[in-house]
């Protein structure tokens, strides 16, 4: 039978995942969990002076494509600005991860983006935070 | 023994298979059974010759669909050995009939201060509801905690179940467990401090003997699709009494004896708690569900789930790594939920349905009783009258394949 979704990469990022732990001083954290599953991850992250990924972790427990996904993600966001993050869209991350994938499994392939949106989301905006730096 | 072949050849979905040249081994019957030929016709039946409204009409459709919707409600009033036909309530499912007690017993009896006792093992249908309840009338919802091995705490019941508890509420069956509970010791031990006892039977009625007079339980409850029954339709048993002084739970057609624009006066039972045109292809598809099995014979359901569930966990105790939640054999119903040490659940739910085994990952609507085992959630096999020992061996076969796959 085809076990595609369990192709090679999945598995090796499952038993060794990238970026997995949690920041000392992260910009924003965020955690969050799949109901269903009772799956939970956190992502936490770190700017640098122009708005960019410098730095990202994620921790908690799921399945294989949920902890792949994670590995992926953060690893793809690295560099990125909080723009492109939050505008990340969910097609470009299953085309990350590369296996089709059932309904009920892009759940699980999702939720670290959904963790890493609403961080992302959640955080201030800078150019309105200034606003109050040099109030007029 | 029950003759397994002869039963696969009533289920026509058993027949199909799973993906191109691979079977289907379906080991989900404990989140919803599939359905044998004659509850299929049943239903089919009605709605090709006697579809029509019921309780309503003077033709003869009406008449026939009334006979075959009634008939069945006797039916399954022997099945359980209710002492009338009219304790009998249909209601969607399970989780109805909690809803339909919680809603109109509770709001009726209950007074800030007051106590309801569950379990911990409680399915969410046995939770929610009283909880729903206790925020609204002030009355508050305790748990019997279970112990390492899934049987109940059985030492801390009279700690929790007082004077001040009005209603035990609490599984027969664990549904993740597979942990039988002492029922009636239970129901005696409510009724010793003035309480009512409510079971949940969903895990039971498919699987074992129920009597309701033998148990003197107060209200019970269980879904048809769980018992080769079609959705959308369960029961709740209720004493007489009881549900004779109970206010309706909802209001509509059906459910009256006389309205007028200033009120309106109720119906008997059990029409008093089945407001609106019912489910009635359901109802008769119940009552088929019910023919059959009682044809099979509930004693002889009971013993063939025996024989499979201890072979099942015989055999997947010989997988490593593997965990089975729940007490022994001899103290449990034909579920199997467990843990692959590496393997999260969904994968392996996963990679068993490629090879045409369905189970079901996840907290099978029991997260409490996760929580407190300290795991996110499980795989969960579960057996039925149709499940044969090479599937039980395709299982272990392929739990092995999985933890290859992910190199355990």
């Amino acid at each position: 039978m085809d076990e595609s979704i369990y192709r090679e990469q999945i598995i090796d990022l499952y038993e060794h995942p990238l970026n997995r732990g949690h920041l000392e001083t992260a910009d924003w954290s965020y955690e969050e969990d799949n109901p269903l599953c009772g799956d939970v991850i956190r992502i936490d992250v770190k700017l640098d002076e122009n708005q960019r990924v410098a730095d990202v972790a994620w921790s908690g427990e799921g399945c294989a494509i949920s902890q792949a996904a994670a590995s992926l993600l953060t690893e793809e966001i690295k560099g990125k600005t909080l723009e492109e993050v939050r505008s990340f869209d969910k097609d470009e991350l299953l085309e990350l991860i590369g296996v089709k994938l059932s309904m009920a499994r892009v759940k699980c392939a999702l939720l670290s983006l959904k963790v890493l949106k609403a961080g992302a989301y959640g955080m201030p905006d800078p150019e309105e935070m200034r606003k109050f730096d040099n109030p007029q | 023994m029950l003759d397994v072949n002869k039963i696969r050849a009533d289920f026509p979905i058993l027949q199909d298979e799973a993906y191109p040249g691979v079977p289907l081994v379906y080991l989900d019957s404990a989140a919803s059974s599939q359905k044998p030929l004659p509850v299929i016709e049943a239903m089919n039946h009605y709605y090709r010759h006697t579809n029509a409204n019921v309780h309503r009409g003077i033709h003869r459709l009406s008449e026939e669909a009334t006979n075959a919707y009634e008939g069945a409600r006797e039916r399954i009033a022997r099945f359980i050995n209710a002492a009338d036909a009219a304790e009998v309530i249909y209601v969607r499912n399970a989780t109805e009939a909690f809803n339909l007690v919680a809603y109109s017993w509770g709001r009726a009896n209950l007074q800030p201060g007051d106590e309801m006792l569950i379990t911990a093992m409680e399915h969410h249908a046995n939770i929610v509801p009283w909880q729903i309840l206790a925020e609204q009338t002030g009355a508050v919802l305790r748990h019997l905690p279970f112990l390492p091995d899934g049987r109940l705490d059985l030492a801390q019941l009279p700690q929790l179940l007082t004077e001040k508890t009005r209603l035990f509420s609490f599984t027969a069956v664990s549904n993740v467990f597979g942990t039988v509970n002492p029922v009636k010791q239970l129901i005696e031990a409510a009724h010793q401090v003035g309480a009512l006892a409510m079971v949940d039977a969903a895990q039971a009625v498919p699987h074992m003997p129920v009597d309701v007079q033998a148990w003197n339980c107060d209200f019970l409850a269980f879904s048809g699709h769980k018992m080769c029954g079609p959705t959308g339709i369960g029961i709740l048993y209720g004493k007489r009494h009881i549900l004779e002084a109970m206010p309706p739970f909802m209001g509509g057609g059906d459910m009256i004896r006389r309205v007028t624009l200033e009120g309106s006066t109720w119906a008997d039972l059990p029409h008093k708690f089945e407001a609106g045109t019912p489910a009635i292809a359901a109802g008769i598809g119940l009552g088929a569900a019910v023919d059959y099995l009682t044809h099979l014979g509930m004693e002889n359901v009971h013993a063939y789930e025996q024989y499979i569930t201890n072979y099942a966990l015989e055999a997947l105790s010989e997988v490593d790594n593997l965990q089975i939640l729940g007490p022994s054999a001899a103290q449990r119903g034909g579920v199997a939920a467990f843990t692959i040490q590496g393997l999260h659940p969904h994968d392996i739910a996963e990679l068993l349905d490629k090879d045409g085994i369905a189970i079901r990952a996840g907290h099978h609507c029991a997260m409490p009783l996760h929580q407190l085992s300290g795991i996110n959630s499980t795989a969960r096999a579960s057996f039925y009258i149709h499940t044969t020992t090479e599937e039980v061996d395709k299982l272990v076969i392929s739990l092995n394949r999985a933890k290859k796959i992910f190199r355990l």
